[in-house]
């Protein structure tokens, strides 16, 4: 076991791992941040986007261990600690960017690191964008649409594909 | 996951070290060890860490030709490249999604050589040489078939420096649900000669398709490429597609790469 140190959503947590443990387990099983889901395991659907140091990474493929130091925002650090939801989360529920909510987590956190680089995107870039996130319920209309609204951009005239 | 401890040096003289440990094996980015850990495929007893090594990172001219460090991110090189070598900035740009070209690297993709990869189509057609903790090895003798190449055991890619050719251009037909290339060419115009790259295609892994070279070299236009093409009887068949229709698609891409540098 080793010792693992980081910053997580601005608050210090550190934990005892294995070479094996991945970040998303530490942060669900050790944290309890269990805002970060587990889709798929194998890199596919997106659901456990967090950033580290900044960068949106699959926690699902990255171990605890390399993010010793490191700086790692996850969903629950999203809301204002009263509650009040950001922008992008607050697009998504204005604009019904959620059927059964499992890939959300990863979706916002999927936009805001989209919309730190590049803060008005094309509808065309915000789909390429998303690539790697993957919606089973395939509510992807409205997720565009929401991160679109929380670029500030107009929404409304936004076709279903 | 079989059990394994993770080192984490931070030179490439600490790296070697480690590698030599029994059953050690290097980790880059892990976009392609981890899942293939997950998957049982690999029992390493020890991961050596490449990511906290500084030397491996960098994009960066040096005498004409572009250095990348082999633990940089394709996020990095999409965009520290993008003036310098704009063909590969955007062949970073289009590797698998965003939070994966946040982890993966240069010299992971180099070093698995994935038949399917982007970078040794890149490397290749760029004439590229690739720089590793004991030597140099042009492109032309490092790639060895399908996910071989010249490397040792515990060999690292330090560093892979690309010439930069007059105009260049990698056009890709995504396998929508892998996002690796179902087959793509990597075209490349030097003054001395045109160098034409496929990855995708071949049961050999990454190779020049050498006909099409000549034909371009003479006369630089998708015309000239009439009439060429290649035995779909050694290409990859699958699923997603047959040997012949592989083959095929080498002559639709290059020909597509090559109209959008003319």
């Amino acid at each position: 076991m080793t010792q693992v140190k980081m910053t997580v959503n601005g608050i210090p947590a550190s934990g005892e791992v294995e070479g094996r443990t991945l970040l998303v387990h530490f942060l669900r099983d050790d944290l309890e941040l269990t805002g970060t889901h587990v889709g798929c395991d194998t890199s596919q659907c997106g659901a456990c986007v967090v950033h580290v140091n900044g960068n949106a990474v699959k926690a699902c493929t990255m171990f605890a261990i390399e993010a010793d130091g490191a700086e790692v925002d996850t969903i629950e650090g999203q809301a204002a600690p009263d509650g009040k939801l950001n922008t992008i989360q607050q697009a998504f529920q204005d604009h019904h960017g959620l059927q059964c909510g499992f890939c959300t987590p990863g979706m916002v956190m999927s936009a805001a690191a989209l919309l730190k680089d590049n803060p008005k995107p094309s509808e065309a870039e915000v789909r390429h964008y998303l690539d790697g996130n993957i919606c089973r319920c395939t509510g992807y209309h409205n997720i565009v649409k929401a991160i679109m609204a929380a670029s500030g951009q107009e929404v409304s005239a936004l076709a279903a594909e | 996951m079989y059990e394994f401890e993770i080192e984490r040096p931070s030179s490439v003289a600490d790296a070697v070290k480690a590698l030599g440990q029994e059953d050690a094996q290097p980790l880059s980015g892990g976009q392609t060890l981890i899942p293939t850990l997950k998957a049982r495929l690999a029992m390493p007893s020890v991961l050596v860490s490449l990511t906290g090594i500084k030397e491996l990172q960098g994009v960066e001219m040096r005498d004409g030709a572009l250095w990348i460090g082999g633990g940089t991110t394709h996020a990095t090189v999409m965009h520290d490249a993008a003036e310098s070598y704009p063909a590969l900035a955007k062949l970073a740009a289009r590797i698998g999604d965003p939070a994966v070209r946040n982890r993966g690297t240069i010299g992971g993709s180099l070093a698995n050589n994935d038949p399917s990869a982007c970078y040794p189509a890149a490397a290749l057609a760029s004439g590229a040489t690739i720089e590793t903790d004991r030597r140099e090895i042009a492109a032309d003798d490092y790639f060895q078939g399908m996910f071989t190449t010249a490397l040792e055991e515990g060999e690292i890619v330090t560093g892979v420096r690309f010439p930069i050719p007059q105009a260049a251009h990698y056009e890709k037909f995504i396998q929508p649900a892998s996002r690796f290339p179902l087959v793509a060419a990597y075209v490349a115009q030097f003054s001395d000669g045109v160098r034409v790259a496929i990855t995708g295609a071949s049961n050999e892994g990454v190779f020049r398709w050498t006909e099409a070279e000549a034909a371009l070299s003479e006369r630089f236009d998708a015309d000239a490429l009439d009439g060429l093409t290649l035995d779909g009887g050694n290409m990859i068949g699958d699923l997603h597609g047959s040997g012949a229709y592989r083959a095929h698609l080498c002559g639709v891409m290059t020909r597509r790469a090559v109209q959008a540098i003319a």
